[in-house]
């Protein structure tokens, strides 16, 4: 067994940062310190995401592995972690939580999501998976004079606790029909009801990191309470280290057992976009609203694991790519906005934005489109290719749940785009100067635009993902 | 001389540039409606080239281009234009100048926006009649959308956030299922390519459920009845320039798609559905000419007279022969100028009335003769009165039909004899009688209405006098667009009514 420790090299470097952040935090205390911090932390992030462009496939034990997939995901990850870090900056020197502790965390979640995407063993998944949420928990909870915050973080941690419960009574059961926690093993496992049972366990438990119906209940309570660039980062993050372990979990590792778990990830991601759609049609907070969305685009995500193709697995990524850009400045926005010194995250509140920030209102309007799927936005090529997978897979019936939900994503995202082009602001709502927030929706506005009207190197990058998996 | 196939990229982006251009300047009104107005000029002096040079006799595409976009998968940036294309884009760059200049003025809100929306919406509706790749058409197609639904919303009237949402919800449900059947297709047949797929020939059993979902996006868009419920309310509550363009070229996207994909790519399908299109567009020519005289509001009459007149469209693209296919086209065009200069006339009344009741008017020829004057050549040709392009389109369309089924033919005639009914009692009702006071006090034509006005009026009787420039450049097309639907057709019609 070979302990080749180059392809962890990534990982190594970003805790590295968070390290230094965590203690430097401690020790420096003086003004320009929290910009330190950043910078280094964009470094750092650059600094791993050259490492995933250039080390070679490997792996490390059985534990885990550096394939396409995993280099593909981690590079989304690794991007959606600096714009993450770009959003936040300003609202929370505003908010007075300027703490190093934030971007220590935000970087230790993403090398959790990092693993997870490379698992190669569920419990080395169930670790990684830890390392993704107890970070995340803590953001929920980061403005601890905030009620709302700390009920946000109390109710992700319990309801987490609870997910990774399940997920580790699934790793048991598999371990008990396979003797084994390997994904390897799994490849030449006979379908069984124990097995059955035990992925279904894991599936559950990774559903709910994604907010998949039916255990997205958390979700809009969570994004709610927590402050907006937490809430921003983890909708994402957490969708790409869930769905890019599903992606590992199901159609890489277990293809001869397709007949097996399509129709429950099918029915899962039918529902997850009927009920995530419609009940975003009912909400008047902006953060619930994009709650219920994200939950919605957990249920198009899961089309491309559903399909269990070549084809299903590299939509799925470039979709997280794209659904990265959209969604971090969907959030992104409405870090800009204040009302009498809290949050401004009403609908309405984002009135007259337009008069105010012709900018920032043009770039929401546009993150608005993507996430409804219009063209020529990158969420339109996004979704086009997952719906293409399921007909490719036969799920004609998914792709149209697919298309008939994202018609009725209309009403409530182009209200909110609709908004902030009427009427006068409302009064007390305040639209801040934020240079930093600003360069990070400059950069998801830039790739949401981007992927629309060239997709072409985006979509052979992704593509490449299906064709290096063995 | 064949022009340098980047020409069609250089019309279809002139807009958009214009519109970077427009977002980029400053604040100045005047400023920013100059490079509006000068971007889609330059659109129409291309599009005005292609259409003088365009060879008559031509059956395919005279220039296309191609580049990739989406390699891995064949998506190809695809554009070329044929004798059934050029005519709409010579429509199309026409009225958007013409409709800039009419409302020249009439928005004071947020110009830069409200321009930026307007040139970006004649860039997708350019693409859109020109693209030559399925996934290209569509994003097109979608792309009109956004700025139609803020244009409508923004810059509406009374009802206009639930009209835009109606409009966005109607067009993007119809169209979200043609997305899923450009899919299918592909998996079909391994390509997105239009000229490739027409090459080949679509498997006859899937035959029927693209063009279902193809066409449903397109009648719906037409709209044909009983789909057209979005639109009264769109070209109500539309400002004037968007009930322009809505009116005179979004409807055509949804004619110009059955035209193209549905009797292009699936010509025994299209055949066999062609009796219920037939008898839909009958049926919508005179529910829409009976709906349009009970309205008491000018711009919802004019409204539901494109109901009525697109049914006439669709009649003749699904007569399936030569001089219905022919007046189908012309029709597109005929619809596009009349009932553009309709809107247009409504928007200068508005304008000064600041209602649209026509119990409000009468008596405005004594107060503006000029324009009493122009919008009776627009009415004539709207109700297809020898002379104007409405009587060579709309003959032609009832001839085909007349040909594939004197009944159907002879029904739709009573739709041209409604048809002035309602538009002369309209005359009547406003321009005629004795002027209200408050008519009595309409400031006189301003120029630039009058120049876009007379600018549409000149098209009306240029196509009504002298149609073969227009007929000319579309013939070969059509003839072999009909062959082909003929020759690819065994199956008989299951309507015992046509001869085919």
């Amino acid at each position: 067994m070979s302990l080749d420790l180059t392809p962890l090299y990534p990982e190594m470097v970003v805790t590295a940062v968070a390290l230094v952040v965590l203690l430097g935090d401690t020790v420096v205390r003086s003004r320009g310190a929290g910009v330190a911090w950043l910078v280094l932390g964009l470094v750092g992030l650059a600094a791993a995401g050259a490492l995933v462009w250039r080390t070679e496939p490997g792996s490390f034990g059985t534990l885990y592995v550096r394939d396409g997939l995993a280099n593909a995901l981690q590079a989304v990850a690794l991007a959606v972690a600096a714009v993450g870090l770009l959003l936040a900056r300003d609202y929370l020197v505003r908010m007075g939580l300027d703490r190093g502790e934030y971007s220590a965390l935000l970087l230790v979640s993403t090398v959790g999501a990092m693993l997870m995407v490379s698992s190669q063993d569920l419990l080395f998944l169930f670790v990684a998976l830890e390392t993704l949420s107890v970070p995340l928990y803590v953001l929920a909870g980061f403005a601890r004079d905030s009620r709302r915050s700390q009920e946000a973080s109390l109710k992700y941690f319990l309801l987490g606790s609870f997910a990774s419960a399940l997920l580790l009574y699934g790793v048991a059961l598999v371990y008990g029909v396979t003797g084994s926690t390997g994904l390897g093993r799994l490849a030449a496992a006979q379908p069984s009801f124990p097995l059955l049972a035990g992925l279904g366990l894991v599936v559950v438990g990774l559903g709910f990191k994604a907010a998949a119906v039916p255990f997205h209940a958390w979700a809009p309570d969570v994004y709610e309470g927590a402050p907006v660039p937490a809430a921003a980062f983890m909708s994402v993050l957490a969708k790409v280290g869930a769905v890019g372990a599903l992606l590992r979990l199901l159609p890489v590792s277990l293809p001869h057992l397709v007949p097996a778990w399509q129709p429950l990830l099918s029915a899962v991601a039918a529902a997850t976009m009927v009920v995530g759609n419609l009940a975003a049609l009912r909400q008047t907070n902006l953060k619930r609203m994009l709650a219920y969305s994200s939950v919605a685009h957990a249920g198009y995500l899961l089309i491309g694991v559903a399909a269990g193709n070549g084809a299903g697995v590299w939509s799925a990524v470039y979709y997280l790519a794209v659904y990265g850009a959209m969604n971090l400045g969907a959030f992104g926005v409405l870090t800009l906005l204040e009302r009498a010194g809290m949050e401004a995250d009403e609908v309405d509140d984002l009135r007259g934005l337009a008069d105010r920030a012709p900018a920032a209102a043009a770039a929401f309007a546009l993150f608005m489109a993507s996430l409804t799927g219009l063209p020529p936005t990158a969420g339109f090529l996004g979704k086009f290719y997952l719906f293409t997978a399921a007909l490719q897979a036969g799920l004609l019936w998914l792709a149209v749940v697919g298309v008939l939900t994202s018609v009725v994503s209309v009403g409530y995202y182009l209200r909110a785009a609709y908004a902030a082009y009427t009427g006068p602001g409302r009064a007390g709502v305040r639209v801040r100067p934020a240079p930093w927030a600003g360069l990070g929706l400059g950069v998801s506005a830039a790739a949401t635009l981007l992927f629309g009207l060239l997709p072409g190197p985006l979509t052979t990058w992704a593509q490449r993902v299906a064709s290096l998996l063995r | 001389m064949r022009p340098p196939s980047w020409i069609l990229s250089f019309l279809v982006f002139a807009p958009a540039v214009g519109a970077a251009l427009v977002a980029l300047a400053p604040r100045r009104d005047s400023l920013l409606r100059g490079i509006a107005l000068a971007a889609s000029l330059v659109s129409l002096g291309v599009a005005a080239y292609l259409f003088w040079n365009f060879p008559p006799g031509e059956p395919g595409f005279w220039i296309t281009e191609s580049a990739g976009w989406v390699p891995a998968l064949g998506i190809g940036y695809r554009l070329g234009v044929d004798g059934i294309s050029l005519p709409l884009v010579a429509l199309t760059a026409l009225l958007f100048p013409v409709a800039l200049v009419g409302t020249w003025e009439a928005v004071r809100s947020r110009v830069k926006e409200y321009l930026v929306l307007l040139l970006l919406l004649e860039t997708a509706v350019l693409g859109t009649f020109l693209a030559l790749d399925l996934v290209l058409f569509y994003v097109f197609w979608e792309a009109v959308l956004v700025p139609m639904y803020f244009l409508i919303g923004l810059w509406g009237s009374e009802r206009r956030a639930y009209a835009a949402l109606k409009f966005f919800l109607f067009t993007m449900a119809g169209s979200v299922l043609m997305l899923l059947a450009i899919a299918g297709l592909y998996l079909a047949t391994g390509t997105f390519d239009f000229q490739a797929l027409t090459a080949g020939q679509i498997p006859a059993a899937l035959q029927g459920w693209l063009f279902a979902a193809f066409a449903l996006a397109f009648a719906i868009k037409v709209p044909l009845f009983p789909l057209h419920t979005w639109l009264p309310d769109a070209h109500t509550e539309a400002p004037t320039a968007g009930s322009v363009i809505l009116a005179g070229l979004l409807l055509k996207m949804g004619t110009y798609g059955l035209v193209r994909f549905g009797l292009g790519l699936f010509p025994e399908a299209a055949r066999a559905a062609s009796p219920w299109f037939l008898t839909l567009a009958v049926v919508g020519i005179l529910y829409g000419a009976a709906v349009a005289y009970a309205q008491r509001d000018v711009k919802r009459l004019v409204a539901y007279s494109s109901v009525s007149h697109l049914g006439f469209v669709v009649l003749g693209t699904f007569a399936l022969t030569p001089q219905g296919l022919a007046g189908a086209l012309l029709q597109m065009v005929n619809h596009g100028i009349s009932t553009g200069a309709l809107f247009l006339m409504v928007g200068v009344l508005y304008e000064r009335a600041h209602t649209r009741a026509l119990d409000a008017f009468g008596g405005v020829a004594r107060v503006m003769p000029t324009f009493a004057a122009l919008s009776l050549f627009v009415v004539f040709s709207s109700a297809a009165l020898p002379g104007t392009n409405g009587f060579v389109g709309e003959f032609l369309v009832l001839l085909g039909a007349f040909r594939r089924g004197p009944l159907w033919a002879a029904l739709a005639a009573g739709g041209v004899v409604l048809s002035a009914v309602y538009l002369l009692w309209m005359v009547q009702r406003v321009y005629f009688g004795a002027p209200t006071p408050q008519v009595r006090a309409f400031p006189p034509l301003r120029g630039y209405e009058a120049l876009s006005l007379a600018v549409l009026v000149a098209a009306i009787l240029w196509i009504g006098l002298y149609p073969r420039p227009w007929l000319a450049r579309s013939e070969a097309a059509v003839q072999a667009l009909v062959q082909r639907v003929a020759q690819q057709a065994q199956t008989p019609s299951p309507w015992a009514g046509g001869r085919p």
